[in-house]
């Protein structure tokens, strides 16, 4: 199908041995713990902004019907 | 590229005032920017809508709808003085009298702003109307504009201890079978039959939300199913095509209001899409589909129906994981990223054969809509990380799924509808949208410092440049606007003069920013324009 010259390598294997990387395989492990950190700064900077108390501020946000 | 524009309703809540009038807190947001604006241009900056070109039961179809046939909330060609008069009954006179009246004695409830934007009241919410582009980054751009006209009402009335704070939202839907919408316009020629818009636009609708959705908490119109599902608006679509915008909507919208010159022109109305705060999702939302009307026009669009059309958009929407297939009248199953790419190579070729796509001599939009469409189906197919950046439904999923994770939250936690809903408030510091934007987690197309222009500078290349223009230079004589005409009213004479502007790709800097240069006076910018005076020889 179309658009078949840009398919990105599928399996984490494919991508080490064709790249050979300088750092060790391990670092699939290092990226997602690296990504995972950033989530959790990230949803500890978004706790300190939320509206508190969820339940009653999403019951209360009743729109009127448009378009 | 094409004309086109943005609508975009607001959700409004005041938090601390719950059960307020919507239509009295929408009135109060442009009553609080309509004073900004005043301190900003002498004598006023709002100008009142024009309401004599306004055609909302034009069907596109060929007929028009009997008044008496219409829901009340089709008569948008009427100034909503019964809105403002239901407010005054519940709310009371003196309350109107403190804050809600202009000079003139009525709710001001229509605003046409400087950058040729309009800023009104739609039935209950607050909507901003971009002005005319011709591009998708311009649309993106003046789109965006609104958010910050939006924000700086939010931020007076916060500063107004006479009133409670309100909050606007730019998404579609209460979760509580309430949805408001977020439209687009695209001109086209007239000539092209209706009937070949439905046969191309449909397949395209129903898949384009991969790209453009902004992601839904919750299944069905009241949300009473838990999930998260790709389109704010898919589970409010219940027709294939029709008139209607408030009820029975339909995928193919067929109100017939050019808002130009109609023997020439059609203006789409389009219906059916999410409010984006993607940047990107907005501009492939805008530009694919002004690519796909041009495969339309030409004859080229895809040949491809697909079965029951509106279970196929509610089934793409809550299908996440983009493997569902959608059957085909040929009898062929195809992925909604299957359809996707059918539309994108059709497009590439077309403009490659007319050489609008060239990267050097190309249109300058073309070639990089093109890439950032391919870009992004791959991305959706094979690297979905990277597509969290730009899709606005992957990225809300994956602030939502890191809560998931982190906390055990099911689906029904109301902790995850307040991830969805205040991802779409405008405020900077509370919107989670504008937090990831600031943290670099969403890619930009243009940025701040454009957006801020555009807030009260009008696109250069449209129309709306002489209606913004005409309202920032000439606002205390510039009694009504719209669309398609300027009304002034210049002291010694002794009627109003309307200037139509039905030709879209008039009124531009390049045919009118003399004018404005050569005057400050209304009266002889007119005599000069009407041709009653003759203009300064070339220099």
């Amino acid at each position: 199908m179309a658009g078949q010259e840009q398919q990105q390598p599928q399996s984490r294997d494919d991508e080490f041995e064709d790249d050979a990387p300088a750092t060790p395989p391990a670092s699939g492990d290092a990226q997602a713990s690296a990504a995972t950190q950033g989530v959790d700064d990230l949803l500890d900077e978004i706790d300190g902004v939320l509206e508190s108390n969820a339940e009653e501020f999403v019951r209360a946000f009743v729109q009127k019907g448009g378009q | 590229m094409r004309v086109m524009g943005s609508e975009t309703e607001y959700g409004i809540h005041a938090p601390s005032a719950p059960g307020a009038n919507a239509t009295m807190m929408s009135a109060r947001v442009i009553q609080a920017y309509a004073q900004l604006t005043r301190q900003r241009a002498a004598g006023g900056a709002e100008t009142r809508w024009d309401y004599t070109d306004e055609e909302p039961l034009h069907d596109a179809r060929g007929w028009t709808l009997e008044r008496n046939q219409a829901d009340p909330s089709q008569l948008t060609d009427q100034p909503p003085v019964l809105d403002a008069e239901a407010v005054a009954l519940a709310y009371g006179r003196e309350e109107l009298e403190q804050d809600g009246e202009d000079e003139t004695g009525s709710l001001l409830m229509n605003m046409v702003l400087g950058n040729g934007a309009r800023l009104y009241v739609d039935h209950a919410h607050p909507e901003y109307s971009s002005p005319e582009v011709t591009s998708p980054a311009d649309a993106v751009t003046w789109d965006a504009a609104g958010d910050v006209v939006a924000l700086s009402a939010v931020r007076r009335m916060a500063a107004d201890p006479q009133l409670p704070p309100v909050n606007l939202y730019k998404n579609n839907t209460d979760n509580k079978s309430v949805s408001y919408g977020s439209h687009e316009n695209y001109l086209m020629p007239r000539v092209v039959p209706f009937g070949d818009i439905v046969r191309g636009l449909t397949p395209f609708f129903i898949t384009r939300q991969i790209m453009c959705g902004a992601g839904r908490v919750g299944i069905g119109q009241d949300s009473s199913r838990p999930g998260y599902q790709i389109s704010q608006r898919a589970d409010f679509f219940e027709a294939e095509v029709g008139l209607e915008t408030t009820i029975r909507r339909p995928i193919i919208n067929t109100r017939d209001e050019p808002h130009a010159t109609a023997d020439k022109y059609r203006r789409l109305h389009v219906i059916i899409g999410d409010a984006n705060l993607s940047q990107v999702a907005n501009y492939l939302k805008f530009g694919t589909t002004a690519m796909v009307l041009s495969l339309i026009e030409a004859g080229l669009a895809p040949r491809v129906e697909v079965h029951e059309p509106v279970a196929a958009l509610q089934a793409v929407s809550h299908d996440t994981s983009l493997t569902a297939t959608l059957r085909l009248l040929d009898g062929r199953r195809v992925t909604a990223l299957d359809l996707q790419w059918i539309y994108y190579e059709a497009a590439a070729k077309l403009a490659q054969d007319t050489g609008v796509g060239d990267a050097v001599d190309g249109d300058g939009h073309t070639h990089a809509l093109l890439e950032r469409w391919a870009a992004t189906l791959t991305d959706l197919d094979s690297n979905r990380p990277a597509a969290a950046s730009s899709v606005e439904w992957l990225a809300k999923l994956s602030l939502l799924d890191g809560y998931r994770q982190r906390d055990g939250l099911e689906w029904n936690d109301a902790r995850l509808g307040l991830v969805d809903l205040q991802w779409a408030d405008v405020r900077p510091e509370k919107g989670l949208y504008h937090r990831m934007l600031a943290r670099g987690r969403m890619d930009r197309i243009v940025d701040d410092e454009t957006i801020a222009r555009a807030v009260t500078e009008p696109p250069s290349d449209t129309r709306a440049f002489f209606r913004g223009r005409c309202v920032s230079s000439f606002s205390k004589d510039v009694v009504g606007a719209s669309w398609d005409s300027v009304i002034f009213d210049v002291p010694g004479h002794g009627r109003l003069q309307r200037v139509p502007t039905r030709e879209p790709l008039r009124g531009t800097e390049a045919l009118t920013g003399g004018l404005f240069a050569r005057h400050r006076d209304a009266g002889s910018f007119l005599a000069e324009l009407l041709g009653q005076t003759p203009p300064p020889p070339p220099a």
